[in-house]
């Protein structure tokens, strides 16, 4: 079953390299699938190539869709890790 | 739910076709599949696979994936050793990339369901995937356009493994998309196998381009970034007349293109036929038809298309090309080769004519003349830097023993400066002579008559010169002061302008009686348009880019002198340059019906033909040759 939840990215440099890296590496540790809208445009939360033409800039809404058995524990992980701000200072 | 939901961006559907406007540099209709020459000449052996051959392509891929993933990752813990961990991220990014699993279903499925090899498909997917990096708007995407290139490099190479084939042994027939190609890569090219060119770089003068004239062989260059809009294997459509290329045509277009390419061959064809036959009218009158060239290689194609010698060598390429000005030998060599190549033919060589458009990176100083087409140019730049100047002459004078050469100053505007110049060239005479270095003492010098100054002067210039060549492209520009590449005045530039065609006519008068000889360079003496009111004039030798060479011969020899002395006489009445174009589209038309054609123009490009039949249709005055690509300007 589908669960989803709005975050804001909050570093600097938005969704770019190092931030999609991490948030794909958690999002292929789980079965669920996750689908990442923002704008009108929406990818893969699997996908880098997909990630990468989000274009999310620091403050974008970004609404993070889960599906799947574990889908409450991606979404719960995937949203800690953009709120953490990626780990960056 | 496994997978996630599949996003609008995966590309399933064939590409849509794309067009793209580049320069048209060699005439010609070319429709192929694309080979795409990255640095390393990569080329992607079959598009379509025969279906029992998926299962192996699938495979191929997942090999190449997984060898391309573990190479970059072996980089990146390289490049966090010594690099530190800024570039590390980036492979490591590549790393997720190659084996993002979107990728390869997205390859799979081309694979699978078209029949694509796995080279091209994977080919496919990335180039489609630049090109929706560039469409968004972001430039941290643009710049990533690179990561994709270099990906898509390391994978196909692994794709390819020993598939990857030379490109100088080419099995089927293809048209080369590159960056650049570099006059070597394009003469060894297997010239039999290339249908045409399309080229990222370069302008109508580029080596490049050159190089696909001589080999007639179509070429649109300065297309911007043909190279990542297009995959290996890709049906193209090359429209070198009118510097076109597209991409993954629909059927429509490339009937409509096939039916321009066979009307560009039967047009080859028919004037191919004359080549053995001498320039003569029907009255008996030999015309001598002379080549305008630019690099040596030229040569022997000018000479197949009939060019009886080089009218006019320009020596600026090889002052265009490099940020060095270029040493007296390699100067040398170049000026040999041409001799060498014309046998006994006579090559007429112009002193370097830089300026205005063109500059060498080596001469431009921090100084820029406001007005560059009425500043310092040509000889007058020479005549300021006599060590360059020297040096050149010495070049030229040192190649002079290798055949029939004569020599010739452009840009002449006064008695003084054409004394100058060969007061320069006694000098440099003097010091070969003193080292005893050979050379021709008897070199015939002459000069371009391409100011009206020139030619209202030229019964003077006539005694110190053994030889005119008028420039008709730049005589035109300064009789009428219209800058031809300026759009907002070039409707006013025509060379039948009646006040060009009075300044022609009285440099061929000065010359009568005298033991001058004229020629006329430029576009006008390629064009078949002019061609009886040419010789009408009293004009006897014309020099023209090679491929023009067959249709004016073609008028020669269709006419007769007693007809050409009435179109002149005609056409000197005139005050307008329409009456003048009106009038001998009547005259050429009425040759051409004779000849069997009575389609109404002689012009090697259809489509310029179909152009310009549609704006006189219009009553639109229009110059000839505009649109036209072919060889430049002969200023």
């Amino acid at each position: 079953m589908a669960v989803e939840r709005e975050v804001i990215i909050p570093n600097k440099e938005g969704l770019h390299f190092r931030p999609i890296m991490q948030f794909v590496d958690v999002a292929q540790r789980y079965q669920a699938g996750v689908t990442v809208h923002c704008e009108d445009r929406s990818a893969d939360g699997r996908s880098p190539m997909e990630m990468l033409m989000l274009v999310a800039t620091q403050g974008s809404k970004v609404r993070v869709v889960a599906d799947g058995a574990d889908a409450g524990e991606l979404l719960e992980a995937l949203a800690s890790l953009v709120e953490s701000g990626f780990g960056e200072a | 739910m496994a997978a996630g939901p599949v996003a609008a961006r995966t590309p399933r559907t064939p590409r849509p076709m794309i067009t793209k406007k580049g320069i048209n540099a060699s005439p010609g209709v070319a429709i192929g599949p694309s080979l795409v020459l990255d640095t390393e000449e990569y080329r992607i052996p079959h598009r379509t696979i025969d279906p029992s051959q998926v299962p192996a392509h699938v495979r191929n891929l997942e090999v190449a994936l997984e060898a391309s993933r573990q190479e970059v990752g072996e980089l990146r813990v390289a490049a966090a050793r010594k690099l530190g961990d800024q570039t590390a991220v980036i492979f490591a990014f590549h790393e997720q990339f190659i084996a993002d699993p979107k990728l390869r279903t997205s390859v799979e499925e081309l694979i699978t369901r078209r029949q694509f090899s796995a080279a091209y498909a994977f080919g496919q997917v990335m180039s489609e995937q630049q090109r929706r990096f560039r469409s968004v708007n972001d430039p941290y995407l643009q710049e990533r356009v690179r990561d994709l290139h270099d990906i898509e490099r390391r994978v196909l190479r692994h794709i390819l493994g020993r598939d990857r084939e030379d490109m100088t042994r080419l099995t089927e027939p293809v048209i080369i998309v590159a960056t650049d190609i570099t006059p070597s890569q394009a003469i060894s090219l297997d010239r039999a196998h290339i249908l045409g060119f399309a080229i990222d770089v370069g302008g109508q003068t580029s080596h490049m381009a050159i190089i696909a004239r001589m080999l007639g062989i179509p070429a649109v260059v300065a297309l911007g970034d043909i190279t990542s809009d297009v995959s290996g294997g890709e049906t193209l459509i090359v429209d070198g007349t009118n510097g076109i290329v597209v991409a993954s045509p629909d059927p429509a277009t490339i009937t409509h293109f096939e039916t321009r390419r066979r009307e560009h061959e039967r047009n080859e064809r028919r004037l191919g036929k004359l080549r053995g036959l001498p320039a003569t009218t029907r009255d008996g009158v030999t015309i001598e038809l002379l080549a305008n060239i630019e690099v040596p290689e030229e040569v022997p194609n000018a000479v197949e298309l009939g060019a009886d010698g080089i009218g006019l060598y320009r020596t600026e390429l090889l002052f265009l090309g490099s940020p060095r000005l270029p040493t007296e030998e390699q100067q040398y060599e170049a000026f040999r080769d041409v001799l060498v190549a014309a046998g006994d033919r006579p090559v007429i060589i112009r002193t370097i004519d830089l300026g205005a458009d063109k500059l060498s990176p080596a001469m431009a100083s921090g100084h820029h003349d406001h007005n560059p087409v009425l500043g310092l140019r040509s000889l007058r730049y020479c005549l300021l830097h006599l060590d360059m100047f020297k040096t050149h002459l010495r070049a030229i004078l040192r190649a002079s023993v290798h055949g029939d050469m004569r020599l010739m100053f452009p840009m002449i505007t006064t008695v003084m400066e054409l004394r100058q110049a060969k007061a320069t060239l006694a000098d440099v005479m003097e010091d070969l002579g003193e080292e005893g270095i050979p050379f021709r003492r008897d070199l015939p010098i002459g000069m371009m008559v391409e100011t009206p100054a020139a030619a209202l002067l030229a019964s003077s210039f006539a005694r110190e010169a053994a030889f005119f060549s008028i420039g008709t492209n730049d005589l035109t520009q300064y009789t009428l002061a219209v800058d031809r590449g300026n759009e907002r005045v070039a409707h006013l530039y025509s060379s039948h302008n009646p006040a060009v065609l009075a300044l022609v006519q009285r440099v061929v008068r000065a010359t009568r009686g005298r033991k001058v000889e004229v020629s006329i360079c430029g576009e006008m003496a390629g064009t078949p348009l002019y061609t009886q009111l040419l010789l009408g004039m009293g004009l006897r030798r014309l020099s023209m880019a090679p491929k023009d060479i067959p249709a004016v011969k073609q008028i020669v020899r269709a006419t007769d002198i007693p007809c050409c002395e009435r179109i002149a006489r005609e056409v000197s009445r005139f005050d307008t340059d329409r009456q003048v174009l009106n009038f001998l589209r009547d005259e050429i038309r009425r040759v051409q019906e004779e000849l069997g054609e009575g389609d109404g123009e002689t012009s090697p490009a259809p489509a310029a033909r179909t152009r310009r039949a549609a704006r006189s249709r219009r009553g639109e005055g229009s110059r000839p040759r505009d649109g036209d690509s072919g060889g430049r300007a002969a200023s």
